[in-house]
């Protein structure tokens, strides 16, 4: 396991370089035009992270998010879920970069290895903004009647926060 | 809009909350500190989060995209029943899901609303099984490398940024099955009903 972990990331380095050049794919401007594309990614999170940091650290000095874990944390530990996520849950199908925002001071909080921080990252990597995207479709194909698609994407978030967090206690508990 | 009520309601509860507690002063000092951590956050990620998409781009030139289509053209003709034979829109679909398998979520959306569109002529502005299932599916995140949130990890400090990649994977597949099972069994309910 541990090998594989830390093989991924220069296998898959090596491995699209390779492919690419078998595909006399021009590998290095390539490189060079996603790094710019990312740039242009961060360009615009940066004014959205500078927003959001300052309210979610002002809400944590203040202790209110402590507080709300604690609340809600009958309702969450059944579930598997850590508490101290609340944030994150409330806002991850709302705002992308508000989840982006919320999920790096939980991080930086609580430190990327901590069993928190990685649960974080996996909610991250796991679920999606989901009533944004749902008006992005629906919106653009001129659909009115929505049926059942918003209860079954929920149900897919519910599902991600829980098996998020019961899949980094199964690999890192 | 919501955004800005959210951000509304941090500042005031802070404030409200903070005054009978005792924490004004630290409030006061991590809204300024806060914004510092924004950016500061922003230029951590900035490498890696280029070094991806670099690579990203590089496996989209190379045609990843079509092969990842054609490899998942079969699964989706069951999930799709309805559109099976229509070219265009399986075509749509396909791309639409090896795009956000990659990541490139820019890439995958103009894809999905090209099926979205076509799905939805002739109904009426009503959903159809099949727009849901795509929605559903497009509303839980499938992305086999999640690039952001590594390189959020590696910005906080993070020796392995990768490491959470099976957990990842595990979760992901766990919330789009539930997403599509529970689709499918609304859809039945509803003929039931």
């Amino acid at each position: 396991m541990n090998l594989l972990t830390s093989a991924a990331v220069p296998l898959i380095l090596t491995l699209t370089a390779l492919i690419a050049l078998s595909h006399q794919i021009d590998l290095h401007s390539a490189l060079i035009k996603g790094a710019q594309d990312g740039l242009t990614i961060l360009l615009r999170i940066v004014p959205n992270l500078i927003c959001l940091m300052t309210a979610i650290s002002m809400l944590r000095a203040s202790g209110f998010l402590d507080w709300m874990a604690e609340i809600c944390a009958p309702m969450l530990k059944p579930l598997g879920i850590p508490p101290e996520t609340l944030p994150l849950l409330l806002i991850r199908p709302v705002s992308g970069s508000g989840a982006l925002g919320v999920g790096a001071e939980l991080i930086s909080t609580y430190g990327p290895d901590s069993l928190i921080g990685r649960t974080v990252a996996v909610m991250l990597g796991s679920t999606e903004t989901t009533f944004y995207t749902i008006s992005v479709y629906f919106g653009a194909a001129g659909i009115k009647k929505t049926r059942y698609a918003l209860p079954a994407a929920l149900c897919a978030d519910l599902t991600g926060f829980v098996a998020a967090s019961l899949a980094v206690r199964i690999f890192f508990g | 809009m919501v955004m800005s009520w959210f951000w509304t309601l941090c500042v005031f509860v802070s404030l409200m909350y903070s005054m009978p507690n005792g924490t004004l002063s630290a409030v006061s000092t991590a809204a300024t500190e806060g914004a510092g951590l924004g950016v500061e956050l922003c230029i951590s990620m900035a490498g890696t989060l280029c070094l991806w998409s670099g690579v990203m781009e590089a496996l989209r030139q190379s045609g990843a995209l079509d092969t990842l289509g054609r490899l998942l053209r079969p699964m989706l003709g069951k999930l799709y029943p309805q559109h099976q034979s229509d070219e265009q829109i399986m075509g749509a679909i396909s791309a639409n899901l090896s795009a956000n398998l990659l990541g490139l979520g820019n890439a995958a959306t103009p894809f999905g609303i090209q099926a979205a569109c076509a799905m939805a002529k002739h109904t009426g502005g009503v959903a159809s099984d099949a727009l849901c299932m795509l929605v559903v599916c497009n509303t839980a995140s499938i992305q086999l490398l999640p690039v952001t949130v590594a390189s959020l990890r590696s910005a906080a400090g993070c020796e392995s940024p990768m490491d959470i990649l099976p957990a990842v994977w595990l979760s992901s597949l766990l919330s789009v099955t539930v997403g599509i099972c529970a689709a499918k069994l609304f859809a039945a309910l509803e003929r039931a009903r």
